[in-house]
């Protein structure tokens, strides 16, 4: 399978219907590889004419806005929206909610208008429009998923009901932790707490958060963000529990149960 | 004696309007210490939050019970008004029971609508009143709320339940009086009200002369109450009966997980990016974020009176929840301390006199600062559109562009970011190596 970046489109003058913006996570950390990799197969098994930036990609800014050095994120923004416009850019699939976020709401005032949308949104179109078919009997089926809102996917962009679409045609059994949907438990990494040591508490917010996970009883917790993914995994792990609950992206448990 | 009542009650109404107008005077021009920043875009999307959020509790109804509790406190206090008005016209004009002879049957009717919500403001306030100090729900007994907050809290429910007996009395004793056909109360006979008229076997012993005191005491220590109360708002976290109006207005009408731009610094990277566009007199800006109330928007102060203390934000923030030194409700409540110090010292000192305190470090620490995930849970838990998460970051700003005070892993996220284009110490060359891998 080959994943064409935009350099080659261009070059073969071809345009791609949509931009996949792998992110940091997605490209470097070898769990979410993993994702960014269930992600490509199945754009590539329905057909979608898609490229990845590759190495011109940078990371958005995010982490560095939110600590609070706007001067980085600037000027990361800059050079990723000249890379944008000069490709000319329109519609931009992310599997990571930061960056989602941060290229639909932020973008746009410095000059990056695009059409974005998350992995889980795509994918719910894909499976409206019939496009993703799942084996009969699939290996899900009847096992017992609780889906993990991302704070930057529900609160903030109010993308609640796309995840869990999708998750229902698994034919599993879902269930809903107790603070779910706008009153879910945030896993503890954003705010760029992800690449500092949490401040003193009486425990860690990821074990707090995969604690609530394992109270219903899953085979699966569902993310829908790279950085949540890490926090749940390191939490069931703290538990001991990874022998018997997986903690996988949306995008997975899709890519496994195709046809 | 109808004279001297009504000159009195002039003077009290008069002082107690001039006293109340002065305050929220200061306290507009408090709110107005922030910087400027436009919130006047979309006037129907606004007056629909008016009407959805201030109006409707909207947020309030995340907990239903609780909701309909404080909506009919909320309404008790808002529709008595009504009530009030009579009262303030029967003190001016020396008239009693002004409304009745207008509008016979309505006004019975709505006076036993009062009635039913005044008993109604009496058992709730109880409820809350034990939730706080008996069963003490986890975001009452916070430390946040330590000394004045929480006896604020319970002096309000308190003066509410007088307020409402108070009201209840009045009734009693008028309606009684009526029935015994003494003086000018025969002159509207209103009938019995709803609850009232079980209070009339503890005034019947009491002789005319005695009732009409009874009366009279109940009527002035209400609308005298009322007066103390008004005034008693500006020093309150109850200030929130008035401005979770404007709050809503000027709601952040975009979503919650966009930050606001800094187009200074914005203007500056496109400088250094392409020099060609610098104007030849770019003044680089000497000051990133806030330090102090004043560095931040007029909108974050007027968040900070508006804010009633309930602490719905921290108990649902992730860092407050495990024990982290943050809790947004505090951070609300330390920059309206802020505000207040600022707006006294420029009253003693006719302009702000540096008192060499800032709101980052004496009022809110780095350590509450740090442990934010900046999750929004603050922010969509707010039932008056309060936004804790604003003045985080705004104080990150500047702690980390003008003291350049950042923990050491942030510092090397910085720096691969700037150097590898990723928060880890990644090649950019191997940022597609997954693809390679799918070969």
């Amino acid at each position: 399978m080959h994943v064409p970046t935009m350099a080659e489109m261009m070059a073969n003058g071809q345009t791609p219907e949509v931009l996949f913006w792998v992110g940091c996570a997605g490209s470097f950390d070898q769990r979410a590889q993993k994702i960014t990799k269930a992600f490509a197969t199945i754009l590539h098994k329905v057909g979608i004419n898609y490229a990845i930036l590759g190495k011109e990609e940078m990371c958005t800014g995010d982490p560095a806005r939110r600590a609070g050095n706007e001067f980085m994120f600037q000027m990361m923004a800059y050079q990723n929206i000249q890379t944008l416009n000069n490709y000319g850019i329109k519609k931009i699939v992310t599997a990571c909610p930061h960056c989602f976020n941060i290229l639909r709401n932020e973008y746009p005032e410095l000059g990056g208008q695009y059409e974005v949308v998350h992995h889980t949104t795509l994918l719910q179109q894909l499976i409206d429009e019939g496009k993703i078919r799942l084996r009969e009997g699939g290996s899900f089926k009847g096992k017992r998923i609780t889906y993990h809102d991302s704070c930057y996917l529900g609160r903030a962009n109010d993308i609640y009901d796309a995840p869990r679409k999708v998750l229902e045609l698994l034919d599993a059994e879902l269930v809903e932790m107790k603070r779910c949907r706008s009153k879910g438990l945030c896993c503890g990494a954003g705010g760029a707490q992800m690449f500092k040591e949490e401040e003193k508490g009486s425990t860690r917010i990821n074990f707090e958060r995969a604690n609530e996970a394992l109270d219903t009883a899953p085979n699966v917790i569902a993310a829908a963000c790279p950085f949540c993914n890490t926090m749940l995994t390191d939490g069931v792990k703290n538990k001991e529990k990874e022998a018997e609950v997986q903690v996988l992206d949306v995008a997975e448990l899709i890519a496994q149960s195709m046809e | 004696m109808s004279y001297i009542q009504q000159i009195l009650f002039v003077l009290a109404a008069g002082f107690a309007i001039w006293l109340f107008a002065g305050n929220i005077r200061k306290i507009r021009r408090n709110i107005l210490l922030g910087k400027e920043e436009p919130y006047t875009d979309n006037p129907s999307q606004r007056w629909k939050n008016v009407f959805l959020l201030a109006f409707g509790q909207k947020k309030m109804f995340r907990n239903p019970l609780v909701a309909v509790m404080h909506f009919v406190v909320y309404a008790g206090f808002v529709i008595i008004n009504i009530e009030v008005l009579e009262i303030f016209l029967d003190g001016v004009l020396g008239t009693h029971r002004l409304f009745a002879g207008w509008s016979g049957a309505l006004y019975i009717f709505l006076i036993n609508a009062f009635e039913w919500l005044a008993v109604g403001v009496i058992l709730f306030c109880a409820i809350f009143l034990i939730r706080r100090n008996i069963i003490k729900l986890k975001r009452f007994i916070s430390h946040d709320l330590d000394g004045w907050p929480r006896s604020d809290a319970n002096y309000i429910l308190i003066t509410e339940i007088v307020l409402m007996i108070l009201f209840l009395t009045l009734n009693a004793s008028d309606t009684l009086l009526q029935q015994r056909g003494y003086g000018h109360y025969a002159e509207h006979t209103t009938g019995n009200f709803v609850f009232s008229q079980f209070l009339h076997p503890v005034l019947d012993g009491i002789g005319n002369g005695g009732l009409v005191g009874v009366e009279r005491t109940c009527w002035w220590l209400h609308i005298l109450g009322i007066f103390a109360f008004l005034n008693y708002l500006p020093y309150s976290k109850h200030l929130h009966i008035l401005l979770a109006f404007p709050n809503a207005y000027y709601a952040r009408l975009w979503p919650e997980g966009k930050i606001r731009n800094m187009p200074a610094i914005q203007h500056e990277v496109l400088y250094a990016m392409q020099p060609g566009l610098a104007p030849v007199n770019a003044v680089a800006p000497d000051k990133f974020g806030a330090k102090d109330v004043t560095d931040l928007s007029w909108r974050n102060l007027l968040d900070a009176y508006s804010c009633t203390e309930c602490g719905r934000c921290s108990s649902a923030c992730p860092a407050s929840q495990t024990g982290k030194k943050l809790s947004p409700r505090k951070i609300m409540m330390a920059t309206r301390d802020r505000t207040e110090d600022i707006g006294r010292n420029i009253d003693a000192n006719g302009e702000f006199k540096d008192d060499g305190k800032t709101l980052l470090h004496d009022y809110i620490s780095v350590e509450e600062l740090r442990a934010c995930t900046t999750c929004n849970a603050c922010v969509e838990e707010c039932p008056v559109s309060i936004s804790p998460l604003e003045i985080i970051l705004e104080l990150r700003r500047s702690l980390i562009m003008d003291e350049s005070n950042a923990p050491q892993e942030w510092n090397v996220m910085f720096s691969n970011v700037e150097n590898n284009f990723a928060p880890w110490k990644f090649s950019p060359d191997e940022r597609d190596k997954w693809a390679e891998e799918m070969q």
